[in-house]
């Protein structure tokens, strides 16, 4: 035990050469592998090893194809359900009514009727009824209008439309009002300006706020992403253990690191290869989203809800990641976790179920509410409150603390199971086997 | 200057019910090749595992260069597991290299030594590629590299030369003796005796969790008797039965194996075989390592299944077999 023989000690290593090591006598092969000069390196920090697992999940996971796959997957899913809510919603659906030329005088009562009930039309002449009734039958026309003694005589090829039905039944009762007033000696024109002029006044006592819809879009949007990503990335999580587990590199990796290190890396590692995933489909979404005009909620807002959300992502990630990085240190084989690993799915998937049955019809759910403060929930209901812009800034911070403080807890309790499992191999690791102290 | 020796000293470890160490002890010195052998169970890979702190011993200490091995100290030992650990879909250098700064090599140098070390052991064609796709045989030698890479001052490598082919096995022995001459104390354990011996410069043999013998083969020799082969052919069965301090242990068609006592002489039995027919081989027996592990195991009441697997082909004619010749 002499004190010379301390470098075993990096740090005081580092001074120079440390003592008793005897220079490198370059005896060795040509290349002199290792010729880096044994042991005169520091030894890393705990944070320098984390660091280092990190970075090593996020190089080999960022380069996996199963990576690029599912976030260009996840992105054109995403761009394209913006493109499709911006046609559906966008009022492209003008249909083309083809009149026979010999009753083009419909023409103009149809057009109005169709612009007072906000259904687009084109109208087109057809030679005759024959004509037009092929072209509804090879589709180049919708629909085809004609007059018949009780009014209206209407030919689609399979069915009409709520929409159109009410636009036609308003032309065929104008037709026989204007008829009638001529009759009695009146001016269909000037019955029908009167009409036009008198308007409904509403009076909103509880409106709802503008853009419920959209938010209410965003919100399912923001909670989907988040719910995918954790079922995602949690499982992703014990699987990475079993990986360390099953292969027995983890034994090598201890063998020069502390267990609690390892576990933080990896969790860390795969939470950054999650976050910059959701960052990519998040910012691709919302960009898609604006340009196309789908969204037209004020950007600002838009984006306080994506930044919330990127916010509990990251938050409900380590809620999930450290119940999954424990359970993988229990079982040696990925067949084994399905069943261990069960309650924390449960645990993600009852808050998405709960959030998208309910939240839709009643943003303002008590339970919902309530709910929605307890860490397990709140991942996934809190953005989806924040979208709908249905929660206050208290039950924000109250959220936030009560996540905080589980993952505190969760941190020593995987900490220790990891600890006291990981290199214990077979038979599934008992929970009270690895919660022992060690 | 300090004692540059890895100690095991009185390393004591149960499962439950199991003795698994029973007061291990022995000492790797400065610049040593020591073999570790034992039958299956003994104790070998728990011993290693302790000293790479991945398991913990109940009792006893392990100490490099007089100071209880801490994890600062383990990340100077070189280690390959009895199962050996890579991570199967990363490739053969990144891995190489993030091994190396995990114990604490900088980048620019874990760089270079994964390459030195890939084209040393010959697998730097596929540096590349991720492990799993290697034969085991070269995943071995990436293995190997790994526990060489972050250039150790102590390697301790269990079972390094199973499942390896001829060619391996010379490059393996080469690296090791290489690195042994460089100081660093080397202990491998193997079932591969005619290995170890001509590869160690010390041999351990263990036995339910204890060292039952350690020294250099010769030194474990010495405690044997003396033994000679003499082949006589049509000698009558029992011709050197009755002589004063020599037992006959063993008779295998013409050849007679005697054990000589202290002070005993080689000589009278060569008269006598002369008396009873043309002597065509009279020599030292020395007993090889195989033999030297049987009789050290055999005498230990707890090993169960004592057998080497290099022994095992040919214990029907029974030791005789295996005597070398001086």
């Amino acid at each position: 035990m002499s004190p010379e023989s301390d470098h075993e000690h990096g740090r005081e290593a580092t001074a120079g050469p440390a003592p008793g090591i005897p220079a490198q006598t370059g005896a060795g092969p040509a290349p002199a592998p290792g010729s880096g000069g044994r042991g005169d390196y520091p030894a890393l920090g705990s944070w320098a090893t984390v660091r280092l697992v990190a970075g090593r999940e996020l190089g080999v996971r960022l380069r996996s194809k199963v990576f690029r796959i599912t976030t260009v997957a996840l992105l054109v899913l995403l761009v394209g359900a913006a493109v499709v809510i911006d046609l559906v919603g966008g009022g492209d659906s003008t249909e083309s009514v083809g009149v026979t030329a010999a009753e083009s005088a419909i023409t103009a009562p149809l057009t109005a009727a169709a612009r007072s009930l906000d259904v687009g039309i084109t109208t087109r002449e057809v030679p005759d009824e024959a004509t037009g009734l092929r072209q509804v039958a090879d589709g180049d026309l919708d629909a085809l209008v004609t007059a018949s003694p009780n009014g209206l005589r209407v030919a689609v090829k399979e069915d009409l439309n709520d929409e159109w039905r009410a636009v036609l039944a308003v032309v065929a009762r104008q037709q026989v009002l204007d008829n009638e007033i001529s009759v009695l000696g009146g001016d269909p024109a000037r019955v029908n300006e009167a009409v036009a002029a008198t308007r409904v006044d509403v009076t909103q006592l509880d409106p709802a706020p503008a853009h419920q819809g959209e938010r209410l879009v965003l919100g399912i949007a923001a909670a989907l992403l988040i719910y995918m990503g954790l079922m995602l990335y949690g499982p992703a999580v014990s699987q990475g253990v079993i990986e360390e587990k099953s292969s027995r590199v983890v034994e090598l990796l201890l063998s020069t690191v502390r267990p609690w290190t390892l576990m933080a890396g990896k969790v860390l590692g795969i939470g950054l290869v999650a976050l910059i995933q959701m960052i990519v489909l998040a910012g691709g979404g919302l960009v898609a989203a604006l340009v196309t005009g789908a969204l037209s909620l004020p950007s600002g807002e838009a984006t306080g809800t994506v930044i919330w959300s990127v916010v509990w992502y990251v938050i409900g990630f380590f809620l999930y990641a450290l119940p999954f990085a424990a359970v993988g240190a229990m079982v040696s084989r990925q067949e084994d976790v399905g069943g261990i690993s069960s309650p924390i799915v449960l645990a993600i998937v009852v808050p998405w179920v709960l959030g998208i049955s309910i939240v839709p019809g009643d943003p303002d759910n008590g339970l919902i509410a309530v709910l929605s403060l307890l860490p397990i929930f709140a991942p996934v209901l809190m953005p989806m409150r924040i979208a709908l812009g249905v929660a206050p800034v208290w039950q924000l911070v109250l959220s936030v603390v009560l996540a905080l403080a589980l993952i505190g807890v969760l941190v020593r309790l995987a900490g220790r199971i990891y600890r006291n499992a990981v290199l214990r191999t077979g038979a599934r690791v008992s929970f009270r086997d690895a919660l022992r102290e060690a | 200057m300090p004692d540059r020796r890895l100690e095991i000293d009185d390393v004591r470890k149960r499962y439950g019910e199991v003795v698994a160490l029973d007061g291990m002890t022995f000492d790797v010195r400065e610049g040593e090749l020591f073999g570790f052998v034992g039958s299956n169970g003994a104790g070998k890979t728990t011993t290693m595992r302790i000293v790479l702190g991945v398991l913990a011993a109940d009792a006893g200490q392990v100490r490099w260069a007089g100071r209880p091995v801490d994890l600062a100290a383990r990340r100077r030992i070189g280690y390959m597991p009895e199962e050996r650990g890579l991570y199967p879909k990363m490739q053969v250098r990144d891995q190489l290299v993030h091994l190396a700064r995990l114990h604490g090599m900088p980048a620019a140098a874990a760089g270079r030594s994964a390459d030195a070390w890939l084209e040393r052991l010959g697998v730097a064609a596929r540096r590349d590629d991720e492990v799993q796709k290697l034969s085991l045989g070269n995943q071995q030698r990436v293995q190997l590299a790994a526990a060489l890479v972050h250039d150790p001052e102590v390697l301790v490598l269990d079972e390094p030369f199973s499942g390896l082919d001829p060619v391996a096995v010379d490059v393996m022995s080469q690296v090791l003796r290489e690195k042994c001459d460089e100081g660093v104390p080397v202990v491998f354990s193997s079932h591969q005796l005619e290995l170890v011996e001509r590869l160690c410069d010390r041999v351990g043999i263990v036995a339910a969790g204890r060292m039952v013998a350690a020294g250099t083969v010769d030194e474990l020799r010495a405690d044997g008797t003396e033994r000679i082969v003499v082949e006589v052919p049509g000698a009558p069965p029992g011709w050197a039965e009755d002589l004063p301090g020599m037992t006959v242990r063993a008779t295998e068609g013409d050849r007679t194996v005697v054990d000589l006592a202290p002070g005993a002489d080689d000589q009278d039995l060569l008269r006598r075989a002369l008396a009873v027919g043309p002597v065509r081989e009279f020599r030292r027996g020395r007993p090889s390592l195989a033999e030297l592990f049987r009789s050290a195991v055999s005498t230990d009441e707890g090993a169960p299944g004592v057998r080497s697997r290099t022994g095992s082909g040919s214990d029907t004619a029974g030791a005789t077999d295996e005597v070398t010749v001086a």
